[in-house]
């Protein structure tokens, strides 16, 4: 991995690889999944289904702003805390005869899961769904060198059989129907014959079969871990269907993959994390089982435990004070489901392991913003906001998109060459390692600087330095809207535009330009603004208005909630506080009527 | 490179990344942690609860307990952890215990050809339909409540509680911890669910007191 | 009280007709508008691009065009752009290092609100009829745009204020608060999700069978209506504000929604008959 000296010794930032990027931008990525019609019905359907559900289970709990009020506060001690709390939670699993390795990257990772498979000389692991072994793809690893990893959870095996990707975090086959899913496992699963129905129970069942020889017999199992505690050394995997626990409990050997992110620092703070993921992901108010283990137990599971803690970029994200919070994420997916963009473009379009919202600030984070096209992800959302107000540790995700499209602005403006540079040899390495592992002839690679190129404004640039000169004067605003009618001359005979070329056709591929109005209000009001009783004398001829209550009404406490609840932005709270106590102390002038503190105007009015 | 290497590393690298030095905040916990039901009221949420998860649910006294586990075991060989109390069990029960003559532990083979387990368990939480399991002698090590297709557990009512941090309260985290709401189940496929996968696919849950 | 208009761009340039509607409501409840001639953009379009440094001098015209204003509270017929005054422009400013702005931009908007906000909470409008005169004789749906909804928390003010209006019928829009893919730059960098966003948002309001949305956002009814004609789709799009302003005696026909331009009666407006009352 390159790493950049950072002028402490020994002290590097230093980017994740594996399964994080792909040389297709999103927005063709997009264009291609958006044709696939069958996989859109079976998200939209997906995603609606599973939002309703954790909307009930979410309404239930009085006090579900306060679980994630801790919940993301526990995540920022981590943060803060993470190299004593690493330590410590080290000490702790060691002392119950665990076994504790340290991965700087994917491939060591990697390397370290072969060597202790090896050292075992079996040539077949059972696992867990596990999104940090999906990251920095240990499968494809593995079967390099020799050793079939079985994935034991039902969607992740539907993955595996129909040699296809994940979609999902928590529902990696998603994308499928049932139909699909009957062929593929007639197809590629052992044992199947013409009783294979498309009932999902049905389908169920030849898995359980298929998968229960594999329990029993195989000596070596991998998981990934929701939760570390650091005080007592104990992980923690939460699952539905059972083969979670099988892994866990059935072979001789365990070994986890953990993030460095996981860890919470106290075995207490499981009560909130364990009522904060269920409900957020599958929306249950349990999900079916949870397993916590602490180092190896005499007579009960495995009697070898080795935790491989991971960094692979996190350290990276830690080091950006305006996107760090992207690792409080527990991985519960409600942002997919309720995201826009996710639901129409479907995960395989963000080209990582991590899709949706999440994915599009974390996996820019994990690889840097330059790194293939990562830099395409943090546009890949309208804003809306719907991610944050599900997001059970409260990540701004709306905050942190807008903070990387600024990164990559300045990365385009040759800002940020260094960082960049590092951050595509990263790239670079990590393929070039891939090709030799798999022994192929790397492909060749660009120059890891390739940015210079880019520093020619682009029509973007263009388009906001101009706005931006226009847009910060009146003056300009005002002189710039002269030009309307002549707009309005050029388009009212074809009823608007329907295409305009570069970047702006972005706009006319999807939609028509309207004929633009003879003059802007600006223009309108110098001659206009005067005529204030005209304006009301024409508007209510004869109709006696009642007088407002003024006062009387209260904000709605209902918009009060969602407010404080959903709007994002540390700022947007500081505003909001100010306007309540702005309000406060002016209650009684703010909440006026103009029968009570313009007695002057009123009287304009009747005159 | 060396393991110690490694992680000199990765400390030395966020530790560079926490140059800023942020604060850690004080949590705050204004989620609810006691319970203001009365446990009469718990109990039957923890019902309410068990069942939505298609989990079967009888209530039985010190008296009818045998007769109960009788009835629900009475077509199976069930497994009974060492510790288990021997007052709950029935008379003519088919049951075989944790070891084979040797005496060691039982073969995951040799437990998949049992038909049922009958455990007691630590605590329920009722909030959210949940049995944990905690090592205890009478609940027996994890594969016995896990691999066998039909569990029996019972729950005595001086072990429900509420909510889940009265729960993780009574935990001793130095024993394997086993969460359970329902029988195994998934909604992988077109987010249907369906109960039963890899646990067992019949949970029966006696709450006793 | 006076009340200073905050147009945004897009009212001011495409939707005149949306501002001057703003006016004549607020006229009629007595109060005094003015317009801070120095008003450009909220600077949303560049923070939300990626271009914090060039959005610097557009909230610095903001800040400085409405701390200079004399008035009591400011309004703006736009829920996103009231919400990037507090959400964007102090961030704006502290990200390029500039604490005075930062604090001049959470003072501006605090005393910056969205019109249905305005109108409900600080003017204490809960009867449209009544209170406003404003009769709309029309079935329609309600659009609750993104920011309004989640940034400032409108909740159903917008809609109290519908159902309120003489002769309205509002009919629920099925997922109304989906996204309807405009988001600014989003809408041409991915065109194609944004389309289908779009695509999905035209169906639910044609579900409804008023072929007619209303909404508080001006930008996010150019693409929708924009998107709509494109289709073939006979729904159109209607502002907040212009519904309100619509009276017995001046009232807003269908055939005039079409037309952005401040209809010429307006502007030639003479001091006779009927003026003052």
């Amino acid at each position: 991995m390159t790493t950049v000296d950072l002028g402490m010794p020994g002290t590097r930032i230093a980017y994740g690889s594996g399964n994080l990027y792909e040389e297709t931008p999103f927005p063709e990525h997009a264009r291609a999944e958006l044709k696939n019609t069958q996989m859109r019905a079976n998200i939209g359907h997906a995603t609606h289904t599973i939002r309703g559900k954790r909307a009930r289970v979410v309404g239930e709990l009085p006090d579900w702003q306060d679980l994630r009020d801790a919940g993301s506060a526990i995540k920022q001690e981590v943060g803060a805390r993470l190299p004593e709390l690493l330590e410590q939670f080290e000490a702790n699993v060691t002392a119950r005869g665990g076994v504790v390795h340290w991965a700087r990257d994917a491939a060591e990772a990697n390397r370290i899961v072969t060597d202790l498979v090896r050292a075992k000389g079996v040539e077949e692991v059972i696992k867990v769904k596990s999104m940090a072994t999906q990251e920095i793809g240990l499968n494809e690893h593995l079967e390099g060198q020799g050793i079939k990893a079985h994935e034991t959870d039902l969607a992740e095996l539907i993955v595996q059989l129909g040699e296809d990707k994940p979609s999902h975090i928590l529902v990696p086959a998603i994308h499928k129907n049932r139909d699909e899913i009957r062929e593929i496992f007639s197809r590629r699963m052992p044992g199947t014959g013409k009783e294979l129905t498309n009932e999902p129970a049905v389908l169920a069942e030849a898995a359980r079969s298929y998968l229960r020889e594999k329990f029993l017999d195989t000596t070596v199992a991998i998981s990934g871990a929701n939760f570390g505690i650091a005080e007592t050394g104990t992980l923690t995997v939460v699952e539905s269907e059972g083969n979670g626990r099988m892994c866990l409990t059935l072979p001789k050997t365990l070994i986890t993959v953990m993030g460095v992110e996981k860890l919470l620092p106290r075995f207490s703070d499981l009560e909130v994390f364990t009522q904060l993921l269920p409900r957020s992901s599958t929306g249950e108010r349990m999900n079916p089982y949870t397993s916590m283990w602490t180092g190896v137990t005499e007579g009960d599971g495995p009697e070898e435990f080795h935790l491989i803690l991971l960094d692979n970029g996190r350290s990276a994200v830690l080091g950006d004070p305006a996107g760090r919070s992207a690792l409080h994420c527990i991985r519960c997916s409600a942002c997919l489901n309720v995201c826009p963009v996710y639901e129409h473009a479907g995960g395989h379009a963000y080209g990582s392991t991590y899709p949706g919202p999440i994915g599009a600030i974390l996996s820019p984070q994990l690889t840097g913003v330059a790194a293939e096209q990562n830099n395409s992800l943090p546009y890949a959302s309208s804003l809306c906001g719907r991610c944050y107000e599900v997001c059970p540790v409260k990540i701004d995700i709306p905050s942190i998109l807008v903070h990387l499209r600024d990164e990559d602005i300045r990365t385009k403006h040759g800002q940020r060459d260094q960082a960049a540079t590092q951050q595509r040899s990263t790239v670079i390495e990590a393929r070039q390692a891939e090709a030799e592992a798999a022994g192929v002839t790397p492909e060749p690679a660009g120059h890891p600087a390739e940015a210079k190129k880019k520093k020619v404004p682009s029509e973007m640039d263009l388009l906001m330095k101009a706005a931006g000169t226009v847009m910060s004067s009146g003056t300009r605003m005002g002189l710039a809207e002269r030009a309307l009618p002549l707009g309005r001359g050029a388009l009212k005979p074809f009823g608007g535009a329907k295409w305009l070329p570069g970047m702006v056709g972005g706009w006319t591929q999807e939609r028509d330009i309207p004929v633009p109005p003879n003059q802007s209000f600006r223009n309108w009001w110098k001659n206009n603004g005067e005529n204030t009783q005209q304006r009301v004398a024409e508007d209510l001829g004869d109709t006696q208005l009642a007088v407002s209550a003024g006062g009387e009404v209260p904000a709605s406490s209902l918009a009060g909630e969602i407010h404080q609840h959903a709007a994002w932005g540390a700022e947007a709270q500081a505003v909001a506080k100010l306007r309540a106590e702005r309000d406060q102390a002016e209650g009684a002038t703010t909440k006026d009527s103009p029968a009570t503190s313009t007695g002057e105007r009123e009287g304009e009015q009747n005159a | 490179m060396s393991q110690s290497e490694a992680k000199a590393t990765i400390l030395s690298r966020i530790n560079y990344a926490l140059r800023d030095q942020p604060v850690a905040p004080q949590t705050p916990r204004a989620y609810r942690r006691s319970s203001s039901l009365g446990h009469a009221e718990v109990v039957d949420m923890l019902e309410d609860r068990l069942v939505d998860y298609k989990a079967n649910v009888y209530r039985e006294d010190a008296s009818s307990l045998p007769g109960r586990i009788a009835e629900l075991l009475a077509d199976s060989v069930t497994i009974l952890p060492d510790g288990l109390d021997s007052s709950w069990l029935p008379e003519g029960l088919s049951t075989v215990r944790d070891h084979n003559d040797d005496g060691a532990p039982l073969g995951a083979r040799e437990l998949d050809a049992l038909g049922a387990v009958l455990t007691s368990s630590t605590v329920s939480c009722a909030e959210t339909g949940t049995i944990f399991l905690n090592g205890a002698a009478d609940e027996g090590r994890r594969a016995l409540s896990l691999v066998p297709d039909h569990h029996v557990c019972v729950v005595p009512l001086d072990t429900v509680v509420e909510l889940i941090p009265e729960a993780f309260e009574r935990m001793d985290h130095q024993r394997p911890i086993t969460m359970i709401s329902g029988p195994s189940a998934t909604s992988d496929i077109e987010l249907e669910r369906v109960e039963g996968v890899h646990g067992p696919r019949r949970l029966d849950v006696i709450l006793f007191g | 009280m006076r009340i200073a208009l905050f147009a945004t761009c897009i009212v001011d340039a495409m939707y005149p007709k949306v501002a001057l509607a703003t006016v004549r409501v607020l006229e009629r409840l007595g109060h005094e508008v003015v317009f801070p001639a120095g008003q450009g953009c909220c600077s949303q379009m560049h923070v939300n691009s990626g271009y914090i440094e060039g959005a610097l001098p557009v909230v610095r015209n903001h800040v400085e065009a409405f701390t200079s204003a004399d008035y009591d509270v400011a309004v703006a017929p736009s829920g996103s752009c009231v919400a990037s005054l507090g959400h964007q422009q102090p961030m704006v400013a502290r990200a390029c290092g500039d604490e005075d702005l930062a604090r001049g931009a959470e003072e501006v908007a605090a005393r910056t609100y969205e019109l249905s906000e305005l109108l409900v909470d600080v003017l204490g409008v809960d009867n449209a009829a009544e209170q406003l005169g404003s009769h709309f004789p029309h079935r329609i749906t309600y659009h609750p745009s993104c920011h309004g909804l989640r940034l400032l928390g409108l909740g159903d003010r917008p809609t109290r204020l519908l159902e309120s209006v003489d002769g309205l019928e509002l009919v629920e829009l099925p997922d109304a608060q989906e996204c309807c893919g405009f988001g600014g730059t989003f809408s041409f960098k991915n065109p194609d999700v944004s389309g289908a966003m779009v695509d999905a948002k035209i169906k639910n309001i044609e579900s409804t069978g008023t072929g007619l949305c209303a909404g508080g956002d001006s930008s996010c009814q150019l693409h929708m209506s924009g998107a709509a004609r494109r289709r073939g789709s006979q729904v159109r799009t209607i502002h907040l504000a212009e519904i309100l302003a619509s009276t017995r005696a001046n009232p807003l026909e269908l055939d005039e929604i079409a037309d952005l331009s401040i209809p010429r009666v307006h502007a030639t407006v003479t001091p006779s008959a009927g003026g003052a009352r």
